[in-house]
């Protein structure tokens, strides 16, 4: 029996949370949303408390948040239209806001480090993807990709491979590689009939799931021959009544959906096709707006100002 | 707008409806009462069309015959008729909808609001834009939105 327990109710953010993620390094949870700040949440004899708060980055909305893969690292995407990175910094153990990106018209909407920690990925609502190159505390553009034909919602690094997804409000996801000096889109990924809020891979690579505002998810299987190309095996409909906001694939193989619904659901892969193996439902007060897995630890992210840590059981 | 030509100078206009019949029930703390489509309907017909200086009621934009509400499931869906199929202003009355039900139902409601069918040539897009939480999140950050849409909620100033 698969089944997700409540271990925390996190409250302190005021508004919509739209993000949560997991430090790669520690047993350290990031939060952000409309109240403008990022907070750092762990576990301090048995419960868990806001560590740190980090404000006066970003002016509007941090609509996403991201760890760096050293773990010493956030980047934070804004309604403002930059991207900060805030740094820890070991000898005062405090985080400072050592950059703010510029370049995007209005407001960015994702922001994700690649694997090696050598490029960071931003996209706005100017439908646009930047690809930036990070030298120490220096960030270059390396590239400006327009290949989106509206609002780009998601940018996601493959788990092993250099190459780069984003998922948008033109209905399609988008991989794009290095060519050399630049970066270009090498394949379109198109089946789902509205907006593609995000996408995420199972731990090889070989595989990743979308999930969109049409209620459905699709699951995208690599083509033997092709790196780049993905086909879509399966359309997984009929669980979700409201728009899926975030999908997370965790390394045990269950993958998480957060929806409008204000349910968490968890799959698993059955075949090319997903199996549903449990329904939170009200598992917020309010639309699911990230799901984000550590092992057994699943963190939500919602409209009703909190963020909720569950232990996945099996 | 800004002393350009309205779009629709001369749009056909409705009586106002009038309040609402009160009953000895109504505040009667013991019986309970479910939202209904006229309670939703109150809270919109008085949003002013941001060009003429009518309500969304009198314009025919909002109407109570195309409001459902379900008490029990916590759903509210609106359909709003633009005066002429090609109003640009359909997204921001669309906007003052959203934003007017946000400020006053309850948040355990889910709400759809959308052009009724056939009454826009850009239907599709306009319902695709507003059904966005994000994109209207980030609209409503937006302080001369914001401001527009104030001013059609709730008056000037």
């Amino acid at each position: 029996m698969v089944k997700l327990t409540l271990e925390a109710t996190l409250s302190g953010h005021k508004g919509q949370v739209w993000s949560v993620d997991w430090s790669p390094t520690s047993k350290t949870l990031a939060s952000s949303g409309q109240d403008k700040s990022i907070k750092l949440w762990r576990q301090e004899g048995g419960s868990w408390v806001c560590v740190t708060t980090l404000e006066g980055g970003n002016t509007r909305t941090v609509r996403q948040v991201a760890w760096s893969p050293c773990g010493n690292k956030l980047a934070t995407a804004s309604f403002d239209s930059t991207t900060c990175i805030w740094e820890y910094d070991r000898n005062t153990s405090t985080w400072d806001l050592a950059a703010t990106l510029e370049g995007h018209e209005n407001e960015v909407k994702s922001v994700a480090w690649s694997g090696d920690g050598d490029y960071l990925a931003s996209c706005s609502r100017d439908k646009s993807v930047w690809v930036w190159e990070v030298m120490d505390d220096d960030y270059e553009c390396a590239s400006v990709l327009q290949v989106h034909s509206q609002d780009v919602k998601k940018v996601v690094w493959h788990p092993t491979d250099p190459l780069l997804f984003s998922a948008s409000y033109d209905d399609t996801v988008k991989v794009y590689k290095e060519f050399g000096d630049d970066w270009e889109c090498a394949e379109s990924f198109t089946g789902h009939s509205s907006t593609v809020w995000g996408l995420s891979f199972n731990k090889s690579g070989d595989k990743f799931v979308s999930c969109s505002d049409d209620r459905t998810l699709r699951v995208w299987c690599r083509d033997e021959n092709k790196a780049t190309k993905y086909t879509c095996k399966s359309t997984v409909c009929g669980f979700h009544s409201r728009p899926i906001y975030d999908v997370s694939w965790g390394r045990h193989g269950y993958i998480a959906t957060a929806a409008g619904d204000n349910a968490i659901r968890l799959f698993e892969q059955q075949g090319a096709s997903l199996l549903l193996s449990h329904l939170q439902s009200d598992a917020h007060f309010g639309d699911v707006n990230c799901v984000s897995w550590k092992g057994n630890l699943l963190a939500s992210a919602s409209d009703d100002e909190t963020v909720r840590i569950w232990t996945l059981e099996t | 707008m800004n002393g350009a030509a309205l779009q629709n100078a001369t749009p056909t206009l409705k009586q106002a409806s009038t309040d609402r019949e009160t009953s000895p029930d109504d505040w009667d703390d013991e019986i309970f009462d479910e939202v209904d489509a006229r309670e939703i309907f109150d809270l919109l017909r008085t949003i002013k069309d941001p060009e003429h200086p009518h309500s969304l009621e009198e314009l025919s934009v909002v109407q109570e015959e195309l409001i459902t509400c379900n008490d029990v499931d916590n759903y509210i869906d609106v359909r709003f008729t633009p005066t002429i199929p090609h109003c640009s202003m359909a997204t921001l009355i669309g906007l003052s909808l959203r934003v007017k039900l946000l400020h006053s139902v309850a948040n355990r409601f889910k709400i759809d609001v959308r052009v009724t069918p056939g009454t826009h040539q850009s239907e599709e897009a306009i319902n695709k834009q507003l059904g966005d939480k994000e994109r209207v999140a980030a609209a409503l950050e937006n302080p001369q939105l914001l401001n527009m849409v104030n001013q059609c909620i709730y008056g000037a100033g």
